[in-house]
C-alpha cells in the first residue's frame, strides 16, 4: 500500500511539471472537454432531439466514433504480436504504449456509448447479477462484457508495468507475459463482437454480410498501427525510447498487407452488390452518391476514404516510399482519415439509409453531436497525454534491474 | 402476475442487490442536485425489471406511477398490470384492397395510447404506394399529403408492430427490457429501457419509436385508463411501440385502430380460436406477411379481401 501511495504521489508530481508547450496542450484539451460538457449538459436537459438522429437513422456519429475507437483499441494491442515475432528491442515499451492506447480508446468507446443512451443512469440494468443482462442473446450485452474485460485487463497490465518501473524493479514476466498474450485474443474478441452487433441485424442488409467482420479487423490493422507509428517517432525524438528503423519499416509493411486485404474484401463486397444488383444495392448507391435524384451528403467522404486507402496502400507497398519518413507519415495520416471515415461514417449511416420502410433521411451530425464528440476526444487525449508522460518519466529515468 | 414468468430471487440475493442498488441510488441522488429528492424518485431508480418484481413491488410501482401522473396531469390516472388471458394468441389482419389511406387509425392510436403530441409519435405508419409497382417499400411515401384519398393510381399500406413470434428486437435488447407476452404481444418495460436503440435498429418494420424529446401531452388529451406495459404516458429517452392496445385487447375489446377504421380493413382476434375471424381470413383469403424471408413470423398479416 505504501508503494502505491508513493506511486500516485510521484505520478501527480510528474504530470504537474512540464514545458509551456505541454501546459498549452493541456489547456487546449481542457477547453475541448469543457465545451463538450456544456454541450452534453444541453443534451441531458433537452434530450437526444438535439442530435440529428431520429427513428429512421437511430445511430449516428456517436456510434460511428465508438466503432472506430474499438478498432483502434484492438489494433494497438495486436502490435504486440509482430513485436514478439520480430524481436523488437523495446518490447516492453511497445506493449505498454499499445496498452495505454487501448485503455484510452476503450474509455472513449464507453463514453460514446454513454452519451448515446437515453438513460445512461440506468447502466446498472446491464450489470450481471444486479440487473437483467440479456446474455447470451443480445450482442450489445456481449459487447459490454468484452469491452469492460478488455479495459480492466489492459489497465491492470499497464499500471503494473509502470508501478514496477517506478519502484525501480523489473516486472514479473510470469505475471505480465501471460496477460499480454491473453490481451491478443481479447483484442480480436472486442472487435469481432462489435462487428457482430451490426452484422447480426437481419433487418439491415447493408450490414448483414458475413464479410463485414473480417473487413472490420482488416481496417483496424491499418488504423491502430498508424497512430502508434507516429507516436513511436515522436517518442524516439523526444525521449530515450529506442526503436530501430527496421521495426518502424516492418510495421509499415504489415500495414500495407492489412490495407491490401482490406481493399480486397471491400472489392469482394462491391462486386457482390453491384453484379447481383438486388434491392440491397441501394445502400451502396446512397453511400457513393449514385442514387438517381438523391444527393448523398456522405458521397464526398466515401470517395475520399476510398482514394486515401488506395494511395496509402501504394505508399506503404513501395519500399522506397515506405522507408521515407515524409511519405510514410503522409501514408499514416491518409490511412487514419480513410479508416475514420470508413468506420465512423460509411459503416453506420448507409445501413439506415434508406430505412426499413424505404424512407431516405439524410443524416448529418448536429452541432451538439460534434461538440460532445470533441469533448470525448478531449478527455481521451488528456488521459493519454498524462499517462504517456508518467510512463516516459518512470520508464526512462529510473534504473531498471533485470529480474533475478 | 401469473402470466409473467417471473423469477423470484432468493432472499440473500435480493438483499445484496438492494444494498448495491441503494448505494447507486445515493450516488445518483447526490449528483442530481436540483431534482426533488423524495423517496419516490429513489424507489423508482432502484425499481427492478417488471418480470422480476414481486407482487408487492409491482403494487408499489403501479401506485408510484399513479401518484406521479396525478401530479403531472392534475388528474386521476389508473395504472394497471392486467395479465394475458390464458389460451389467447392475438393476431391481426389488414385488407390492403380496402384501406383508403385516411390515417384515422394513426390518430385513433395516438389518442388511445397517450403518444406524445409534440413531437408527434406515431405507432402506425401508412405508406402510399404505386399500384403499378405493387407492394414495394422502395416506392413508398409515408409523408403523403392529399386533399382526397385514395389518390388515383395509389394504394395504401399501413405498417405497425407485426408482433413477431420470433422478434429480433427482443433478441437485441441488452437488458431484457422488452419481451413477448404469453398472448403474443411484444411489450416494453419503459422503466427498465436504457434507451440504447438496439431494438430500433433490429426491427425490420420500423415499428419502434424512441422518445428523442420530452413527450408532450395535454391533460385533456390524456387517456386515464392505462396499463403499465401499454399506454401509460412515457418519459424521455425510452422506446415505445404498438401493443395491440393490450389495455383493450385483454378486456375483450378491439384495438382503437380496428374500431375506428371506416372501411373495415382491419381485423383482430384470437388466432387460437378455430371459429374466429382471423382463421377464416387465413383459410379463405390470399394472405401474405411482410419480409417473410427474415423469419420473424409476424402475427400481423396482409390480405386482399376483394
Amino acid at each position: 500500500m505504501k508503494g502505491s501511495s508513493h506511486f500516485i504521489r510521484d505520478s501527480i508530481r510528474i504530470v504537474a511539471q512540464g514545458s509551456p508547450a505541454y501546459f498549452g496542450w493541456l489547456a487546449l484539451l481542457a477547453i475541448c472537454v469543457v465545451q463538450g460538457l456544456l454541450a452534453y449538459q444541453d443534451q441531458v436537459e433537452t434530450g437526444l432531439i438535439l442530435t440529428s438522429m431520429r427513428d429512421s437513422v437511430s445511430w449516428g456519429f456517436y456510434i460511428g466514433n465508438f466503432t472506430f475507437l474499438v478498432g483502434v483499441a484492438a489494433a494497438a494491442v495486436l502490435l504486440v504480436i509482430p513485436a514478439y515475432v520480430y524481436h523488437w528491442k523495446p518490447i516492453r515499451e511497445v506493449a505498454l504504449f499499445g496498452e495505454l492506447l487501448a485503455v484510452v480508446s476503450i474509455i472513449m468507446c464507453l463514453l460514446f456509448i454513454a452519451v448515446d443512451m437515453g438513460h445512461p443512469e440506468r447502466f446498472w440494468h446491464m450489470i450481471p447479477m444486479l440487473g437483467t443482462i440479456n446474455f447470451p442473446s443480445s450482442i450489445m450485452a456481449w459487447d459490454a462484457l468484452v469491452l469492460n474485460f478488455y479495459l480492466i485487463l489492459n489497465l491492470s497490465v499497464a499500471s503494473y508495468i509502470i508501478y514496477c518501473a517506478n519502484q525501480g524493479r523489473h516486472y514479473n514476466p510470469r505475471v505480465v507475459v501471460p496477460l499480454v498474450i491473453l490481451s491478443v485474443p481479447a483484442a480480436v474478441s472486442i472487435h469481432t463482437v462489435t462487428a457482430f452487433l451490426y452484422n447480426g441485424m437481419a433487418a439491415r442488409p447493408y450490414w448483414n454480410s458475413a464479410i463485414l467482420t473480417p473487413r472490420f479487423l482488416a481496417s483496424a490493422f491499418c488504423s491502430g498501427p498508424a497512430i502508434l507509428l507516429i507516436l513511436f517517432q515522436i517518442l524516439r525524438k523526444a525521449t530515450q525510447f529506442e526503436i530501430r528503423d527496421d521495426a518502424i519499416h516492418k510495421i509499415a509493411e504489415l500495414m500495407a498487407y492489412a490495407m491490401a486485404f482490406n481493399l480486397f474484401l471491400f472489392g469482394a463486397e462491391v462486386f457482390k452488390e453491384f453484379y447481383s444488383d438486388t434491392h440491397h444495392l441501394i445502400h451502396y448507391k446512397y453511400l457513393f452518391g449514385l442514387l438517381h435524384g438523391t444527393a448523398s451528403p456522405l458521397a464526398p467522404f466515401a470517395w475520399m476514404s476510398l482514394l486515401f486507402a488506395i494511395v496509402a496502400f501504394l505508399l506503404f507497398l513501395v519500399p522506397a516510399t515506405r522507408k521515407n519518413v515524409v511519405t510514410m507519415n503522409i501514408g499514416c495520416l491518409l490511412i487514419y482519415v480513410s479508416v475514420y471515415i470508413e468506420k465512423g461514417v460509411a459503416l453506420i449511416i448507409p445501413g439506415y439509409t434508406p430505412d426499413v420502410l424505404g424512407q431516405i433521411y439524410h443524416y448529418v451530425p448536429s452541432l451538439t453531436e460534434l461538440r460532445v464528440a470533441v469533448g470525448v476526444f478531449g478527455i481521451g487525449f488528456l488521459l493519454f497525454t498524462l499517462m504517456v508522460k508518467v510512463s516516459i518519466r518512470v520508464l526512462f529515468t529510473q534504473p531498471v534491474t533485470t529480474p533475478a | 402476475m401469473k402470466s409473467q414468468d417471473q423469477t423470484i430471487q432468493p432472499a440473500a440475493k435480493v438483499s445484496r442487490r438492494d444494498a448495491i442498488k441503494g448505494l447507486f441510488a445515493l450516488v445518483a441522488l447526490a449528483t442530481t442536485s436540483g431534482c426533488k429528492s423524495d423517496s419516490d424518485a429513489l424507489d423508482a431508480y432502484v425499481q427492478q425489471n417488471f418480470r422480476e418484481m414481486t407482487a408487492e413491488q409491482l403494487e408499489e410501482a403501479l401506485s408510484r406511477w399513479e401518484r406521479r401522473y396525478a401530479e403531472t396531469f392534475k388528474k386521476e390516472v389508473e395504472v394497471s398490470a392486467t395479465p394475458a388471458q390464458e389460451g389467447v394468441l392475438f393476431g391481426y389482419a389488414l385488407d390492403i384492397s380496402r384501406c383508403i389511406g385516411c390515417r384515422r387509425c394513426v390518430y385513433a392510436c395516438v389518442d388511445e395510447n397517450n403518444q406524445s403530441r409534440a413531437p408527434q409519435v406515431h405507432w402506425i405508419k401508412v405508406l402510399e404506394m404505386e399500384k403499378d409497382k405493387g407492394v414495394n417499400l422502395h416506392h413508398a411515401d409515408q409523408y403523403y399529403d392529399r386533399e382526397v384519398v385514395p389518390h388515383p393510381g395509389k394504394f395504401y399500406f399501413p405498417v405497425a408492430c407485426q408482433q413477431c413470434e420470433n422478434p429480433p428486437c427482443v433478441k437485441a435488447c441488452p437488458v431484457s427490457a422488452t419481451w413477448k407476452e404469453p398472448d403474443g404481444i411484444v411489450t416494453i418495460d419503459y422503466d427498465w429501457c436504457i434507451g440504447c436503440r438496439c431494438c430500433v435498429t433490429a426491427c425490420p418494420y420500423g415499428a419502434r419509436s424512441f422518445n428523442w424529446a420530452e413527450p408532450h401531452l395535454e391533460p385533456d388529451e390524456l387517456n386515464t385508463k392505462t396499463e403499465y406495459l401499454g399506454n401509460r404516458p412515457r418519459t424521455r429517452g425510452v422506446v415505445e411501440k404498438c401493443t395491440f392496445c393490450l389495455q383493450r385487447a385483454r378486456k375483450g375489446l378491439y384495438p382503437a385502430c380496428v374500431e375506428v377504421c371506416p372501411v373495415g380493413a382491419r381485423k383482430f382476434g384470437n388466432l387460437n380460436d378455430p371459429d374466429g375471424e382471423l382463421r377464416y381470413i387465413i383459410e379463405n383469403k390470399r394472405c401474405f406477411i411482410l419480409k417473410e424471408e427474415l423469419n420473424t413470423q409476424p402475427k400481423f398479416l396482409y390480405y386482399y379481401g376483394v
